[in-house]
């Protein structure tokens, strides 16, 4: 099988770009699939060690990871319903970049919160409660 | 092929039959299956997500006992059990698709996808058990 020569580019923009980081968040998605369905296995073992990997989960920069899967995920989400648009919808085509847009802004407008809600208790355990 | 015999033209978008060539509409299917699947995951795992990481407290509350009380409840295990099986599946299949794009060699492919679907057999079987064995009095 012929390899690319080196120094092309394949400049696709919008549509190339959101194709890159659909595979890259699914990706990452599904090996967090993998540990978080073996984590939660441990309910069979027992409670303390359940309980004691989860703990894992609520440390601080765990913490941080967490914004960055439900960051991924979402993203995975929302783009995955903009390809459904483009291939079934018969403007989807003519109006997959405006519908990338869209979707980003969707995104940024759910984070917001969502990353406050999710720091909310690392926040005030580092700082303190006034 | 003989000259005399006739090259037969189907009508556009027509299903395609490959008779004996042993190829087969699987990649369609899958094709399909991908965005099916998608729309499905779409409310399950965003709906997981909000209820587990930003309700009421997120990771914080969730231990042992936050596990049983949901599972105590028949909706909860068929929605997990749901989005169990449809994610291992979307993301088994768009792993698949990733090997076959990336790993050139037929022997790196072979071990890539062979360790894929030992994963997703270990993680279905492992994640059904647990749903359907789950023992609340087990301390």
């Amino acid at each position: 099988m012929p390899t690319a020569p080196a120094g092309t580019l394949y400049r696709g923009r919008e549509g190339m770009w959101s194709w890159v980081a659909h595979r890259i968040t699914g990706a990452l998605t599904f090996f967090f699939l993998f540990a978080h369905v073996l984590d939660t296995a441990l309910v069979r073992v027992s409670p303390e060690a359940y309980d004691a990997v989860i703990a894992t989960y609520k440390n601080p920069v765990v913490n941080l990871l967490e914004v960055g899967l439900v960051g991924a995920v979402l993203f995975h989400a929302l783009n995955g319903l903009r390809v459904i648009a483009v291939d079934f919808w018969s403007k989807g085509p003519k109006y997959h970049q405006a519908m990338l847009w869209s979707i980003v802004t969707v995104w940024m407008l759910l984070m917001v919160p969502g990353t406050y809600f999710m720091l909310q208790h690392t926040i005030s355990a580092i700082f303190g409660s006034a | 092929m003989s000259q005399t015999e006739a090259t037969e033209i189907g009508a556009p978008r027509s299903p395609r039959t490959f008779g004996s060539s042993g190829r087969s509409n699987f990649e369609l299917y899958s094709w399909l299956f991908m965005r099916v699947s998608g729309l499905v995951l779409v409310f399950l795992v965003l709906g997981h997500l909000f209820i587990m990481n930003i309700l009421d407290g997120g990771v914080q509350r969730i231990n042992f006992a936050f596990v049983a009380g949901r599972w105590s409840s028949p909706f909860w295990q068929v929605w997990d059990l749901v989005m169990l099986w449809l994610a291992q599946l979307h993301g088994g299949n768009g792993l698949r698709v990733i090997i076959n794009d990336y790993a050139e060699r037929d022997t790196t492919r072979l071990w890539l996808k062979a360790a894929l679907y030992a994963s997703m057999v270990l993680i279905l079987v492992t994640g059904t058990l647990v749903i359907f064995t789950f023992d609340p009095n087990i301390g």
